[in-house]
């Protein structure tokens, strides 16, 4: 079947070919990496965990068969003094030391543990970026003063990285008081110097590109440079960091709560907060301890499985 | 070289003199202070005016942080509020101990965390490599605290291996020279007690070594992947040298940077972070005897010790920077 008009087609084929292959090389740097990030099978289960985790947190507390702080278990007189019932039909991980439902508790805990984790990487991400991006910018733009300013906010960074980061939650906790908030913001602060330094590094590197370069011969302001040219394709590194923050924040807020600088209201239930109460029942029942903890694992398993994946997936140098 | 030396220790004061004043400015604006520690809430507002006289703590802030400055130069850190002794004395006691803990957990955690990252590069793919990788996630996911507890459980309340709380048996009657108790007690020859106080070591390193384990095993898989690819570990095979040299010589020693890096950074934290695993053991190192401090607002102590972690910080650091030479003879120290 080759005819003159057969060929002529196949070198049309052949082009329309080339030109899609040519739009598909024109994909942004994110699309890329999010395709990439679909064939890795480690971010597929860290997906799925946190799908299942999210979808616990928004909607599992409509649904738990029993109030999270009703103590029934008191009431119906099943908890002793070093009796605490195991796990039945109706309540599929028993009572806690308080006689409430612990099956609920996980559920219901699972909305506080996310609400602690992102608030917490949210306050670390904007102080850290609000720091790391000025320092960054005066650093790779700025001239000889910019220099100056980048070297005294990296101080003040040192000084907080010298600071041991427990110390710190402790001192926050003592102004003011222990409470959810209080481990919020102690375990944002912790996560500051992190952010800072990665966005900074970052926004030297990206400063001494080409397109920096042709942004300044044509005239555009170095404060326009920083934040529509340079910060944008500085934060790749940052979104992965606040990810991997995510599993650590909610790991740190366990120990904080372990510590006794949690919540001291355990009405609202936390696991890290669970986790800290079930140390004094070991003895009786070390379930009571392995639940909260497996959850929390699990969970920081999902972000930390996320945030690796996605690190790979924009890692120019495994592009292939 | 000696000028890198020098012009770091320099680049010290000023970060410490920035860190005195923040923390001074901090620390008293804690609500309370050591006067509602000592007295409760029973005080009564004479006797709360008269501890502060005491402790000098009714002059202008300004002041104070003079004198503190002066002492400061003097190497000199003050008393305790709370114990009455000695800061310095007090950091004497309490740091070998988890200068102790932290040598031991890395010594776990490069010991074992090097030899499986790379083993884990060499056999890519593998099962090896997925269980290393796998086994460092969860390592990095478990809580410290947690860890301390199931070890203890495990190892020293059900199997008896190990004893459960504390740096020796006090039943033992050590003598003490340096507080570092393996080391006093191979010093002195006590060998039992040496051996004893190794022994209360162990389950507190396992937990405290979990992170940077998983850490270091990550980075040195990923360094060594990185340079087997690179062109002169080719040139290397082609020239003919054996598997064991290349490896050596070539691949092992070029991705230990970053590795070293981490080891430094990992090693600081630990030296100052360790409040968690010092309270599941009762291990009396710094941590615990700090947040204590914090209750109690021991102003000396708190303001004695993080500044004398902070130099310890720094240091440590600075040794890490100075090994990048050893290794890589391409970095030259300025």
């Amino acid at each position: 079947m080759t005819t003159i008009g057969g060929k002529k087609r196949e070198k049309i084929d052949r082009l329309a070919e080339l030109a899609a292959r040519d739009e598909e090389r024109g994909v942004s740097l994110w699309q890329d990496a999010f395709r990439r990030l679909r064939r890795n099978p480690a971010a597929i289960i860290g997906a799925v965990i946190l799908t299942i985790f999210v979808l616990v947190a928004l909607i599992g507390p409509f649904l738990v068969p029993y109030g999270p702080t009703d103590t029934m278990g008191i009431r119906e007189g099943l908890i002793k003094p070093g009796v605490i019932p195991g796990s039945s039909s109706e309540h599929w991980f028993g009572y806690d030391h308080q006689g409430r439902d612990v099956f609920s508790r996980m559920i219901v805990g699972a909305r506080q543990t996310l609400l602690v984790g992102v608030v917490a990487t949210l306050i670390g991400l904007a102080v850290g970026v609000l720091i790391g991006g000025v320092a960054g910018a005066a650093a790779g733009l700025g001239g000889r003063w910019g220099r100056w300013v980048d070297s005294t906010l990296m101080r003040f960074i040192d000084m907080l990285l010298a600071l041991p980061s427990l110390l710190l939650a402790v001192s926050i906790a003592a102004l003011l008081g222990p409470s959810l908030t209080t481990v919020m913001i102690a375990v944002g602060m912790v996560s500051v110097p992190v952010f800072a330094r990665l966005l900074r590094g970052s926004m030297i590197a990206q400063s001494n590109s080409d397109y920096v370069l042709a942004a300044t011969s044509l005239g555009v302001r170095k404060s326009k440079i920083a934040v529509a040219h340079v910060l944008p394709n500085s934060l790749a590194p940052v979104i992965v960091q606040a990810t991997l923050t995510l599993a650590t924040a909610i790991i740190e807020a366990a120990a904080l709560s372990f510590l006794g600088l949690g919540n001291p209201d355990s009405a609202t239930p936390e696991w890290g907060v669970m986790l800290a109460d079930a140390q004094q029942y070991l003895g009786i029942r070390p379930e009571l301890a392995i639940y909260p903890a497996v959850a929390i694992i699990i969970t920081a398993l999902g972000f930390t499985l996320l945030g690796e994946s996605m690190r790979e997936a924009l890692d120019p140098k495994l592009r292939k | 070289m000696f000028r890198f030396i020098v012009r770091r220790l320099l680049q010290l004061i000023p970060t410490l003199f920035g860190l005195s004043i923040l923390l001074f400015i901090w620390l008293r604006r804690l609500p309370g202070g050591p006067e509602t520690a000592i007295l409760g809430e029973r005080g009564t507002p004479e006797m709360r005016a008269a501890i502060r006289r005491n402790l000098g703590l009714d002059e202008p802030i300004l002041i104070q942080y003079g004198r503190f400055i002066r002492r400061m130069i003097r190497l000199d850190l003050g008393t305790s509020i709370s114990t009455k002794r000695e800061v310095t004395t007090e950091f004497l006691q309490r740091f070998p101990g988890t200068v102790e803990l932290t040598i031991t957990a890395m010594v776990i955690a490069v010991g074992i965390g090097i030899p499986l990252g790379y083993l884990a590069a060499r056999r890519r793919g593998r099962f090896l490599d997925h269980a290393s990788v796998g086994g460092s996630l969860i390592g990095i996911c478990i809580p410290v605290f947690f860890l301390a507890y199931i070890l203890k459980a495990i190892f020293s309340e059900n199997l008896g291996w190990f004893p459960s709380s504390g740096r020796q048996d006090p039943t033992i009657g050590a003598t003490r020279i340096t507080n570092f108790f393996v080391l006093d007690g191979l010093m002195t020859r006590e060998w039992d007690a040496a051996a004893d106080a190794l022994m209360h070591l162990v389950l507190p390193a396992l937990a405290l070594a979990s992170i940077p384990l998983a850490i270091i095993v990550r980075i040195t898989r990923a360094s060594v992947l990185e340079v087997l690819n690179e062109d002169f570990v080719r040139t290397a095979e082609a020239k003919g040298l054996t598997e064991n040299v290349v490896r050596r010589r070539h691949v092992l020693r070029n991705a230990m940077l970053p590795v070293v890096t981490s080891i430094g950074l990992l090693t600081g934290g630990l030296l100052s972070g360790a409040v968690l695993t010092e309270t599941v053991f009762a291990f009396s190192g710094i941590g615990a005897f700090l947040a204590d401090s914090i209750n109690q607002r021991d102003y000396p102590v708190l303001m004695g010790f993080i500044m004398i972690i902070a130099v310890v910080y720094v240091l440590v650091n600075l040794i890490v920077d100075l090994s990048y030479s050893l290794i890589d003879p391409r970095v030259r120290v300025r």
